[in-house]
């Protein structure tokens, strides 16, 4: 039974020592001329403008999760959908479909109490 | 695989995981109500009758054949029925005790007699586990709205710490348990504990591989029970949070993860040769017990004390446990019920009794001098809980503790037992002194605080907190309910394995 895991370990192997050897290939092969844009913190062609530490508005991840909740219901629903005509063959296909309806009512409840608690007001 | 039929059970499984059914809907309604209406009054009156129609539904089922329904992940009746009766039973004095206090601190939301029944779900599907994926889904469940819950006063330094211990270090015990599943599932290749059972039992050998998931399996759990040595985390979030939720969380969190335990080492691991683990369970006990109620006898705050008391206790049941017999199974399930009335109601009269505007975070026990000759019933109730708490003999606790003592006694640990009754005596000393300030001490003494304020108690606080005494002074005399235990578990399945 452990010698099934060799293969992981030879992977595991393999992968830190390709990491470390690029990783000081880079320090001892590559040159350096370090100037002040080169240093500067890297905004995507912009000059960088005050600090990084600012507060901004939670509201943004409320947004976020409200994202997570849709990507999972739609990971949930994708292979239900593709499963579905198998149990209609079946003649399961009002027990499926109630399952997934509970389901979905459920994360609705989720979303309506985030809209009406002001999840999605931006201000 | 053949597909067809795969509802046909559906009105059976609706039947066996009915409380559960009704806890999750009675939540929906809670939070969608919540929004629309605001109308406090009806949210506690739905969250508690979800608890009293789930409590009638399992004392109906509480002699009925044991089964697992939801494609064997949860278990349902007999056993399960008790689990859940003790469950509920503590999530129903939360709510009434919850309503006027959290109306006195001001933080009555809607949401939260929403998270207590979520919560109280989560423990039910944690306590009536069939399958390790359930126990998971269930714990996390119960202690992500336990980690809100914890910080309801948001705006007190109390609170923020409490929720933020609670969530950091559960989350940590969390990782610890899921990758002791993960190792477990690797070890046997099955989730369901009756097959892993009969995997053993086929298979006749352990592998390292099993021994080292059980390892962070029990770790996972023992934080989760805090035992000594990972239960620095409960005296700080049991003295943030506010009073009514942290009696919630010594009872029906605590039943929910000792009953799990049980479970698993009953349908799971049952066929093994128990010596495996007893020895490092009776240490863990022993540890528990001693610490738990050495660090007791040292506290000035009330809310402190019941936290390590709680600690001391974890510890009573672990001693059942290690003695890994049906007997031993059977009293840590009958203590916990017991342990459950009289937790939620000493938390009860302290939620009560609470001065400092700081969830009693500041308040000695000190200060409440004489408090017994102007509250008498909070008094007297609380001498019961005390005494039942020690362990003396006309109230439930006295019962409670000869069914987790007597089978490690049979067991051949009597040195446990011994150390348990000795630790059982010296918390004696804490528990009574309680009672000497409430009832022995002056009004004069009592800090000026509290002499000027009213403590008001609501007609349905008073009831629970009598109901929980009343019920502690008979339940030692209905044999019933302890004879009920011993028949949910076999002789026969222990340590069959060659």
């Amino acid at each position: 039974m452990p010698a099934d895991f060799v293969p992981l370990l030879l992977m595991l192997a393999l992968a830190a020592g390709l990491a470390l050897t690029l990783l000081l290939a880079a320090r001892y092969l590559g040159p350096r001329r370090a100037n002040p844009i080169k240093e500067g913190a890297y905004e995507s062609g912009m000059d960088p403008i005050g600090t990084a530490r600012q507060r901004y508005s939670v509201k943004f991840y409320l947004v976020a999760m409200i994202f997570i909740i849709f990507d999972v219901e739609v990971v949930f629903l994708y292979p239900w959908a593709v499963s579905f005509q198998e149990f209609l063959a079946a003649g399961e296909g009002i027990g499926v479909l109630a399952v997934v309806s509970i389901f979905i009512l459920v994360l609705g409840v989720g979303l309506l109490y985030d809209i009406r608690k002001g999840g999605l007001e931006f201000d | 695989m053949d597909i067809s039929g795969a509802y046909d059970s559906i009105l059976y499984d609706i039947a066996g995981g009915f409380s559960l059914l009704v806890l999750l809907l009675a939540g929906i309604v809670c939070i969608v109500w919540d929004i629309f209406e605001n109308d406090e009054p009806v949210l506690p009156f739905v969250a508690a009758m979800a608890c009293v129609v789930g409590i009638v539904w399992e004392v109906r089922n509480l002699d009925a054949g044991s089964s697992t329904v939801f494609y064997d992940s949860i278990r349902a009746y007999g056993l399960a029925s008790y689990i859940n009766i003790t469950i509920l039973l503590s999530a129903l004095a939360t709510v009434i005790l919850s309503v006027p206090y959290l109306k006195r601190i001001k933080h009555g939301y809607g949401e939260v007699y929403a998270l207590i029944v979520f919560a109280t779900a989560g423990a039910v599907m944690m306590g009536t586990a069939n399958s390790l994926v359930t126990v998971f889904v269930g714990l996390e469940t119960m202690s992500i709205s336990l980690y809100i819950l914890a910080g309801l006063v948001r705006r007190d330094e109390g609170g923020i710490e409490s929720a933020l211990k609670y969530f950091l270090l559960g989350a940590f015990s969390t990782g610890f348990f899921l990758y002791g599943i993960a190792l477990l599932y690797g070890a046997t290749g099955t989730m369901y504990l009756p097959e892993m059972a009969s995997g053993f039992i086929e298979r006749g050998e352990l592998t390292l591989l099993f021994w080292a998931g059980i390892a962070l399996f029990f770790v996972g759990f023992l934080f989760k029970v805090s035992a000594v040595p990972f239960h620095m985390w409960t005296p700080d979030v049991y003295q943030g949070a506010p009073t009514p939720l942290t009696g919630y969380m010594s009872t029906a969190s605590k039943a929910a993860a000792f009953a799990a335990l049980v479970l698993v080492l009953y349908y799971g691991l049952a066929p093994m040769p128990v010596a495996a683990w007893q020895t490092a369970l009776a240490v863990v006990a022993l540890v528990t017990m001693v610490l738990g109620n050495l660090l007791a006898l040292v506290q000035n705050n009330a809310k402190r004390m019941l936290a390590y008391s709680s600690i001391a206790h974890a510890g009573y049941v672990l001693v059942a446990l290690t003695a890994g017999t049906s007997q031993g199974y059977a009293g840590a399930v009958y203590y916990l019920l017991i342990y459950s009335l009289m937790n939620i109601g000493a938390f009860g009269v302290m939620a009560l009794l609470e001065w400092d505007d700081k969830e009693g975070r500041l308040q000695t026990i000190d200060s409440l001098a004489g408090i017994g000759f102007r509250k008498p019933l909070l008094g007297v109730a609380m001498g019961v809980f005390m005494f039942s708490l020690i362990g003396f003999p006309p109230f439930g606790g006295f019962f409670g503790k000869v069914a987790v003592f007597a089978p490690a006694i049979e067991a051949g640990y009597t040195w446990l037992a011994i150390a348990g009754v000795l630790a059982s005596a010296l918390s004696g000393y804490y528990y009574l002194r309680v009672l000497y300030v409430f009832w022995m001490r002056t009004e004069e003494q009592a800090d000026p605080a509290v002499r000027a304020r009213a403590f008001p108690v609501s007609f349905s606080s008073a009831a629970v907190v009598v109901t929980c005494a009343l019920v502690l002074l008979v339940i030692g005399f209905i044999p019933y309910v302890r004879d009920l235990t011993q028949i949910y578990f076999d002789a026969s399945v222990f340590a069959t394995m060659p």
